[in-house]
């Protein structure tokens, strides 16, 4: 049912639309486009750098997805913390870590934000409360009920995010995860970005249902199921989660229906879906989307967006001379970071 | 000096870190209401209160998770495994989020965690019950491991482990928790990596942690009367691993034998011997000594479950062949 039910919609909701331009204004509605667009030319950029042999490993590009990163990052206060899945290059960027700290981490690079010790999938960096790049399908599922446990805790005020795709749903630890946080009202937001594909798996080959949201109703939790190429969709529906999470310490599981352009990782030709299907994703993409919007609505005119096109395209050329010149890790510095204290009398 | 039972040791470890630091909390099946299926958490819940101690569903993964999580904010959970059979459950967690979280973050996050709980055989309790699983800890950089041995170590260990800033899994014998030691009143700490000698001889070193402390030690008084005078090595933590206790006693005894409740093959014994074997070559008489439990899953019937573990007299016959006798 939720793979249908977004696929027709050519334009952003006009009565959402409506009231989140109300709410966030024309500047904020140009941040978001800026930065949507920042996304897809980083990972255009990051695609075609690994082409060439400058990353290597798995690298899961995250075009087509970018309404779902920015719209959900703009519901969140400085104090939240965001851990996410290893399709994140998007949820690192709108965190706040660099262009240049993120293609240097794809580099392996010193400067990486997490001094190339981490890779593609792996990007850290707590001072933007950005907690990860996760490997293990699900695995980080819990480590997000954990921090929002942790900052329930300690008073923090604070709500956290978990990203993680359609794949992850059945694993044990994502239902071990919302019983414990329904129950013990934990505030975070989990938010499945439903791309439609586990791998090369399409959803109806890989759930039971297809309508993910139910998979809350088991935990007794508030669910909702969002258009996720629709930006202000995105951040009106996450926002009530937010919202819930902060005010009452409530969780919420949402089911976000995007879709990736590209494979699974470098690797995949997608062979597992058609031409067509791929086609008819892209003409109702979430930037022509929200682009349409804006010109229509005479937010700004298309010489803006081309200016703002052609900036963010110097802003990613940037990273990758950033990346190149930024030296690997010293290799005196190999067992750095295994402990933090190694207080064995030998070695 | 006073005795306390191993469990009372660790409820004082876990009791003073509890009131020394508000960011230590516990969390695990039954160590609330319950007060612990084997009581080591007896009364926290009624001092402590729901914030600090809980319960949990069973879903090991999914709470070593949430403690995971917590500890990567800077809270120190102490999380409690009914026994680490079930850890097997949460392996995912401790390896691939616990034991990789600094050194893919470049150093930014760390987490400072305890899984404890009870380890090896009980006694009857059938093959999925009765496991000694150090090494696949062990195995892993990024974590350590403490296996204490006597009531003493396991409240001065497990005050260290938690004050540690590293993943620490704590694996207390399930047999242990009953016997009594001496324990002081006041305060002291174990240090971390750092080994000891249960008993000094000069004939055989034999190297034994956890429950097998005791078989070694009653082995080495049948050896007495023999004559043969065997000095006894606990490492006590297994990760990193005192190995200058145990090359020091070996220069001095030329034999060594590895005592380890769990089975033989890619073990900590194992990873024992072969250091031993080849960093003092030069000082063995005879090839280094082990004893295991048999390579077998764990029978129920109770003249068969003596067979598969080590014995007092394997532990004699193991040092009289590596004395030649």
């Amino acid at each position: 049912m939720s793979l249908e039910k977004f696929k027709n919609s050519t334009v952003l909701d006009p009565k959402i639309a409506k009231r989140v331009h109300k709410e966030l204004g024309d500047e904020k509605v140009i941040d978001m486009y800026r930065e949507m667009i920042l996304l897809r030319r980083f990972e255009e950029v990051a695609g075609r750098q690994y082409q060439m042999g400058k990353i290597k490993g798995f690298c899961h590009l995250y075009i087509g997805q970018e309404a779902l990163a920015v719209g959900a990052k703009a519901t969140l206060e400085d104090r939240d913390y965001t851990i996410s899945a290893y399709r994140e290059h998007g949820h690192a960027i709108v965190a706040g870590i660099t262009p240049n700290a993120v293609m240097a981490e794809l580099f392996g690079k010193v400067d990486g934000c997490s001094g190339g010790r981490g890779g593609s999938m792996h990007l850290f960096d707590t001072t933007k409360n950005f907690y990860g790049g996760w490997g293990i399908v699900g695995g980080h599922i819990p480590t997000a009920a954990g921090m929002a446990f942790a900052s329930k805790y300690n008073n923090e005020d604070a709500v956290t995010m978990c990203y993680f795709g359609d794949g992850s749903l059945h694993q044990g630890v994502f239902h071990e995860t919302l019983n414990m946080a329904a129950m013990w009202d934990l505030p975070c937001v989990f938010i499945t970005e439903n791309n439609h594909y586990a791998m090369g798996t399409s959803l109806d080959r890989h759930s039971a249902i297809t309508d993910l949201q139910k998979k809350a109703v088991g935990y007794d939790m508030d669910h909702d199921c969002i258009d996720g190429q629709d930006v202000f969709a995105v951040y009106e529906g996450i926002k009530k989660a937010v919202d819930r999470a902060r005010k009452k310490n409530r969780p919420t599981f949402l089911d976000i229906i995007t879709y990736r352009y590209r494979g699974h990782s470098m690797s995949d030709p997608a062979k597992y879906r058609t031409k067509d299907e791929l086609n008819d994703a892209q003409e109702v993409g979430p930037i022509i989307r929200l682009q349409n919007f804006i010109l229509k609505q005479k937010i700004a005119d298309k010489e803006t967006l081309d200016a703002i096109d052609k900036d963010v395209k110097k802003i990613v050329k940037e990273s990758v001379k950033f990346a190149e010149a930024s030296p690997f890790p010293d290799p005196s510095t190999l067992t750095d970071h295994t402990y933090v204290e190694w207080n064995s009398p030998i070695d | 000096m006073r005795e306390i039972l191993f469990r009372q040791a660790l409820n004082e470890a876990i009791d003073e870190e509890m009131a020394r630091d508000k960011d230590v909390f516990l969390m695990g099946e039954e160590v609330a209401e319950y007060n612990g299926a084997y009581k080591v958490s007896q009364g926290l819940w009624d001092k402590y209160g729901d914030k600090r101690v809980i319960d949990t569903p069973i879903a090991e993964a999914g709470f070593a998770g949430i403690g995971i999580g917590a500890a990567f904010l800077g809270l120190k959970p102490v999380i409690e495994m009914m026994t680490f059979n079930f850890c097997v459950l949460a392996l995912d967690q401790i390896v691939n989020t616990a034991a990789k979280s600094l050194y893919m973050s470049n150093g930014q996050i760390s987490c400072p965690i305890v899984i404890r709980g009870a380890g090896g055989a009980g006694g009857a309790l059938g093959a999925q019950h009765s496991q000694s699983l150090e090494a696949q800890y062990a195995h892993i950089p990024g974590l350590k491991v403490m296996m204490p041995s006597t009531p003493y170590d396991a409240k001065g260990m497990l005050k260290t482990a938690i004050r540690d800033p590293d993943p620490v899994i704590f694996i207390e014998s399930e047999v242990l928790y009953g016997s009594s030691g001496e324990v002081p009143e006041e305060e002291y700490m174990i240090p971390m990596g750092v080994g000891d000698i249960k008993r000094e001889g000069t004939d055989c070193t034999i190297v034994a942690w956890s429950r097998m402390v005791g078989y070694a030690l009653k082995a080495a008084e049948v050896l007495a009367e023999d004559g043969i005078s065997v000095e006894i090595v606990d490492p006590r933590t297994i990760r990193p691993l005192d190995k200058d206790i145990i090359y020091n006693s070996v220069r001095k005894t030329n034999r060594a034998v590895i005592v380890e409740e769990a089975w033989g093959f890619a073990s900590v014994g194992a990873s024992i011997s072969e250091l031993i074997s080849r960093e003092m070559f030069d000082h063995l008489d005879a090839p280094v000594g082990r004893v295991n439990q048999r390579d077998i899953p764990t029978p129920y019937a109770f003249n068969l479950e003596p067979l598969a573990y080590p014995t007092v007299e394997n532990i004699v016959s193991a040092v009289r062949k590596a004395c030649y006798l």
